[in-house]
């Protein structure tokens, strides 16, 4: 159901990312909702299907973020690996770079939030963080909009 | 390969600048909503990484309780996310 977008983020790698504006996002993600509906999800648990939806908005969230971002990319991977398909690679990376105890709680919780957030530099840390944060608002701002418009048709 | 903040500070040369930290953290803080930090002038960092944990996880919050509105809203409604697009885009 996600590779379509996956698809076109990666036809873009070169490009500034011409996908990351509103519209194009809430198209992107009324389509992903569309296609939850049409799977026959509507026939399972609302709880399931809540997932289904969540999964959609993030995905939507970082593929119209683009390749260049690193939390985009750990994202649509993790997102991606979910299902099980395929084996689980071990996450090394992750591990690796686990700050030993007694470091800065705040950079550690922050690292844990923001995705892929395990293995960066500092700085890196902060400006992926910022455009998360930024992406994030806007995919809330988007579903709230849906909600209000939905309730009132 | 990851150079930590502390690590940097130390050494003589470091690459990474606490003008360029700075920078960055009042990039973040810019992204953030107003209520969290008051004061005008910039706040220290750890406020700003405090408020932006803080953000982020109602953000994802957020995220879960309107899935859960639209799957609700996806069961109900017999017909149209045309009319929905309708309304979004026009």
């Amino acid at each position: 159901m996600y590779r379509r977008s996956f698809k076109d983020t990666r036809s873009s790698l070169g490009s500034p990312n011409p996908n990351f504006s509103k519209p194009m996002v809430a198209l992107r993600f009324l389509r992903a909702l569309s296609l939850v509906r049409r799977s026959g999800l509507g026939a399972c648990s609302p709880s399931y299907r809540a997932r289904g939806i969540r999964r959609a908005a993030y995905a939507c969230m970082a593929a119209s973020a683009g390749p260049r971002r690193a939390w985009s990319r750990a994202l649509l991977r993790k997102i991606r690996r979910r299902p099980g398909r395929g084996l689980r690679r071990p996450r090394a990376v992750i591990w690796r770079h686990r700050p030993v105890g007694g470091g800065d709680r705040l950079e550690v919780a922050l690292r844990r939030l923001v995705p892929g957030g395990g293995c960066m530099e500092y700085c890196r840390l902060l400006e992926e963080a910022a455009d998360y944060v930024k992406c994030l608002a806007m995919q809330v701002r988007l579903m709230q909009t849906i909600v209000d418009s939905a309730s009132h048709v | 390969m990851s150079s930590r903040r502390n690590r940097a500070r130390q050494s003589g040369s470091s690459r990474i600048t606490d003008e360029q930290i700075n920078d960055l953290v009042s990039k973040l803080q810019s992204v953030l909503p107003e209520a969290g930090i008051r004061r005008n002038d910039r706040a220290s960092a750890a406020k700003v990484l405090q408020e932006t944990c803080n953000y982020i996880r109602s953000l994802h919050r957020e995220v879960d309780d309107l899935s859960e509105r639209l799957s609700k809203l996806l069961e109900e409604s017999s017909s149209d996310q045309a009319a929905i697009i309708r309304s979004l885009l026009m």
